[in-house]
Formats: C-alpha cells, structure tokens, sequence
C-alpha cells in the first residue's frame, strides 16, 4: 500500500471547512448540531458494511462487522430522529394565544 | 463500470450533503433542512455501498439495520430531554466503537503495512479510548458513577505511562504488523486509558469533555477512511472532528480553562478555605414575597442551570415567564455557554418547554443589560454567576467569564440549601445585601411563585 496523500489534503480541507461552518453555528444550537455531526460520522456504517458483506468473510470480520453495523445504526437513526425532535422545539413566534 | 460510477457519484452527494447540512445548522429556520440533507447523504452513502460488487453477503447486514432501528427509534423518542448529555455520551461510544471494530476486524483480515497501518492503529487506538471514555461520561451523567472526580497519588503518572505504552506499542505494530499477539495488548491499553482519562473529571466539565469525545469519535471515523481509502469517510469524519474540536474550545473559554486543565485539573474537589469558616449573614425570602417583587418587576432575567435541568424546573418556568409577560414584566433567559452539562443544554430545555428562543440571550449579549435589570432569578446556576470570578484572585475560578448578575437591582436564587454548589466553591453572592436566598426544590418553588402572582393577578 502506497502513501495516499491525496486523502490527506482531503481530510485537512474538510476539516477547515468545518472549522469554518462550525464557527457560524449559533450557541442556541450547539446542542443539535452535537447529534446532528454525530450522526454524520456513522458514516462509519459504509465501512462496517464493506467488511460484514464481503464474499467468504472470516468469522471474526463478520461478526465484529455485524456488532459496528448495529451500532453505527444505531447512531444514523436515532441521531438525525433526535436532532429534528430538538429542532422543532426551536420556536420563534410565542407559543399559542 | 456502471455500478461503480454510480458508486462514486452517491459518495460525492453524500459529501456535499453532509458539508450542507452542517451549513444549514446555522441558524434555527434552516436547521431542519440540515437534518433533511444529513438523512438524504446518508441514505445515499448507505445505497451507493450496498450496490458495490464487493458486497455480496447481505444477510447480517439487514439483520443489524434491524436490530440498530429497534434500539435506535425509542433511543430517539423515549429519551426525555434532559437526558440528552447522557444519550450523546452513549452515541460517541457507539460511534467509536463501530471505528474500532472495524478497525480490529481490518487488520486481522489483511495484516496491512505502510500507510494503512498507520491510519489503522491510529483509528483503533481513538476508537477504542473514545467507546470506554465516553462509557464512563455515560456513567458519570446518569449518575451510575459519582459525578466528583476520582483522583489517586500518582494519576498523571499512570495515565501518561499507559497512553505512552500503548502509543510505543502501537509504532512497533506499525513496523511489524505481523505481531498479531501485540494487537490485543494495544487495544486492551487504549480501552484502559478512556476509563482512566475521564474518571478523575468532574461533572461540571462534562461539557468540555463531551465535545472531545465528539471530537475523538469523529477523527477515528476519518482514520477509517484513510484505512479504507474511501473520502466519504475522510470528509465526513474530518466534519465531525472539527465540530467537537470547536465545541470543546469555546467550552474551555467560557471557563477561562485550558484543554490540559479540563482533562488532567480534576476540578470539582471540594476545596477547603481557611478563613471562610466565619458564619456570614444571607437573607431568605417565602414564594410570596419573592412572587411580589417579581410582578412589581419591569425587567427580569433568568438564569438557569443544571440545577434546573435536575428539578425538571423548566416547565414550570415557563408558566412564570408567561404569567409575568402577561402582566407586563420583561422577561428574558441568560445563557450562560457551560451552563448544564453539555453544549447547549438549556436552550434545548428551555426550547421543549416552548419558550420561544429570540427570549434565550446569550452571555455576551446580556451582560450590559444587567445594570438595568430589576431582578437576576437564579435556577439551579451557581458558579457562573460567582462575582469572585471577577474579583478574587485566589478563587479557583478566577478570570472564567461570568454573568454578571450581582449589577441586577435584587439578586434571588433558587436553592436546596446554602451548601456550596457542584464545584464546592463559595459564591459571595449570597451574601450580598440585595440577595435573597429561596430555599427549595427548583419546581416546587417556581409553581408556589407561579400561584402567587395568579393570585396578584387576580
């Protein structure tokens, strides 16, 4: 395997630009963007399906697969479900009357 | 050829989703978009890998799609909010723990060299000090486990020599791959090391902490993409990383504290004075005579805290802010950044509670208005409005920014007791002559003020 230093300057832009959108993140959010950025790195799942389904897997890969692919799961549900359970909290207007 | 350009442009949606997504979180009329363009990055990352030719086997799979919806659905809705710190603490861990595992059944499977193993014991090694660490947060916030730190002679020492083993045994396996019987040893080092590094951090650091871990959580996703050769995780992992890493600074400024100082300070023992043992006097006032000071109020701010979040106070606050609108009173909430036990939290509570959120200001925006502010009502806050924080030099909080309600024309804190608060600092202010100290649980005594002035009102 080869030094990859392309996915390094990947990961070095993603992560300015994150420091740049993070920053503009009003504190009355700070809460649901925690789930939200959360659930985005149960992105993990696509490497936990990459090793459970493979042709042939070794015992071990599957199963130690098949645990990361519930709980990343996990994540991906009830982290975007949560966060929009908090947003539509968030309200501006005074609540009824 | 055509599933895998297919493959690559859902990765590429993805991406952008997901960078849209933490765009629209910026303010609250586009956030819900975020959440919508999160899902859809998602559900496409998830299609485009399970139509990959290396995917053949889809039967655990959907099994765990199963099984994770089962536990994922009421973790979302049964969840009351206050439990919010607790149920991040937990999705880190989970989310750390899929990183390691992967990680783990990676190098079983291929024994790589070179670059990947880098990347591999890097994403292993975080993994699995964020899936303990973020366990025992877990712990400490459902109060499973004392929320003082746990502090022993020598706890640096040891927390240092066990990160340093691991890290050199971690290099040695990136040289030599093929000593799998070093693997377990590693990762049983890092798993170690995440419950050593958080037991000794207080309860009221757990904002700090919890913005790390999210940190951690997200950069081992990112070394699994690295590990994978795959950008979706890369970018999404480095999205993440960054979050926390923002989270977790603006949390240590808000506490005038450094990062070292958080992770290795053990704050939160109980600090014994000299000198401040002299008895001092404090007024106290009955729900009815604080209702009356509140209605003859024109402005108000309230300050919650933990405390509140603990009484489960903030619908009754509600009711109070309302019936004191009603009559005229200005009624607003002070932020404070590290106010309960996680960023954010009260303005989630007071957000469920459907008080409207243009009333939440934040620390730096309501500070200049305290002057003109006829009464400070203190909820379950207690170190971010201590007054020594600005004046005492040898207060352990000395220089944290904090709300400056002691300029308020009458002070009134809601309190079980006049024993000192989480951190076990003294606050001078209640001492002071315009304080008056309301002793009760938070709830209770918000609905007897809530009674007292529908009886003014009436």
């Amino acid at each position: 395997m080869t030094f990859d230093e392309l996915s390094v300057y990947v990961f070095l832009l993603a992560s300015f630009l994150g420091l740049e959108l993070i920053k503009k993140v009003s504190p009355l959010l700070h809460t649901p963007l925690m789930s939200l950025t959360n659930a985005i790195s149960a992105i993990s799942v696509v490497g936990a399906i990459l090793v459970t389904g493979q042709a042939n897997a070794p015992r071990l890969s599957r199963i130690l697969g098949f645990i990361a692919v519930t709980a990343a799961t996990i994540n991906v549900v009830s982290g975007y479900l949560i966060t929009d359970r908090m947003l539509k909290m968030f309200r501006k207007k005074e609540p009824r009357k | 050829m055509t599933v895998n350009i297919l493959v690559q442009s859902s990765y590429i949606l993805a991406a952008v989703l997901f960078i849209l997504a933490i765009k629209w979180m910026n303010a609250p009329t586009s956030a819900r978009r975020g959440v919508l363009a999160g899902e859809l990055g998602m559900l496409l990352a998830v299609v485009g890998t399970l139509i990959r030719h290396e995917v053949v086997d889809y039967q655990w799979i959907f099994i765990a799609f199963f099984l994770g919806s089962a536990i994922g659905v009421p973790l979302a809705y049964l969840m009351p909010m206050t439990a919010v710190p607790q149920r991040t603490a937990l999705s880190h861990a989970f989310g750390a723990l899929a990183a390691a595992l992967i990680g783990t059944a990676e190098y079983y499977q291929h024994t790589p060299h070179g670059f990947t193993m880098v990347a591999l014991v890097i994403e292993v090694l975080l993994g699995f000090l964020t899936f303990t660490g973020s366990l025992m947060a877990f712990g400490k916030l459902q109060e499973i486990l004392p929320q003082r730190p746990i502090v022993y002679r020598g706890q640096h020492v040891v927390n240092l020599s066990l990160l340093g083993l691991a890290v050199l045994i971690g290099l040695y396996l990136i040289l030599h791959p093929e000593q799998t019987w070093l693997f377990p040893v590693f990762s049983g080092l890092a798993l170690l090391f995440g419950v050593l590094l958080i037991i000794p951090i207080g309860g009221a650091d757990m904002p700090t902490v919890i913005a790390l871990l999210n940190s951690y959580a997200g950069l081992a996703a990112s070394f699994m993409g690295f590990a994978l050769d795959n950008y979706l995780l890369v970018i999404a992992g480095a999205l993440d990383g960054s979050s926390g890493l923002i989270l977790s600074i603006v949390m240590c400024k808000a506490m005038n504290r450094s990062f070292t100082n958080v992770l290795f300070g053990a704050f939160g023992q109980l600090q014994v004075k000299a000198g401040a043992a002299a008895e001092r006097t404090y007024r106290s006032a009955s729900p009815e005579e604080a209702a009356s000071i509140l209605d003859a109020a024109r402005s108000v701010v309230i300050v919650p805290g933990y405390g509140m979040a603990v009484a489960q106070a903030q619908h009754k606050i509600r009711e109070l802010y309302e019936m004191l609108t009603r009559r005229g009173v200005d009624v607003k909430f002070a932020i404070h950044p590290v106010a309960g036990r996680m960023p954010g939290h009260m303005n989630v509570l007071l957000a469920e509670a459907d008080i409207p959120y243009d009333r939440l200001v934040e620390m730096d925006d309501i500070n200049s208005e305290f002057a003109q502010t006829d009464v400070a009502l203190i909820v379950g806050a207690n170190d971010v409005t201590n007054p020594a924080a600005r004046t005492d030099k040898t207060s352990p909080i000395y220089g944290m920014p904090i709300l400056d309600v002691d300029r308020a024309r009458t002070v009134m804190v809601i309190k079980r007791s006049m024993s000192p608060g989480f951190a076990g600092i003294d606050n001078p202010l209640y001492y002071m002559d315009k304080t008056l100290m309301l002793f009760g649980d938070a709830k209770v005594f918000v609905s007897a003020m809530v009674k007292e002035v529908q009886a003014l009102a009436a």
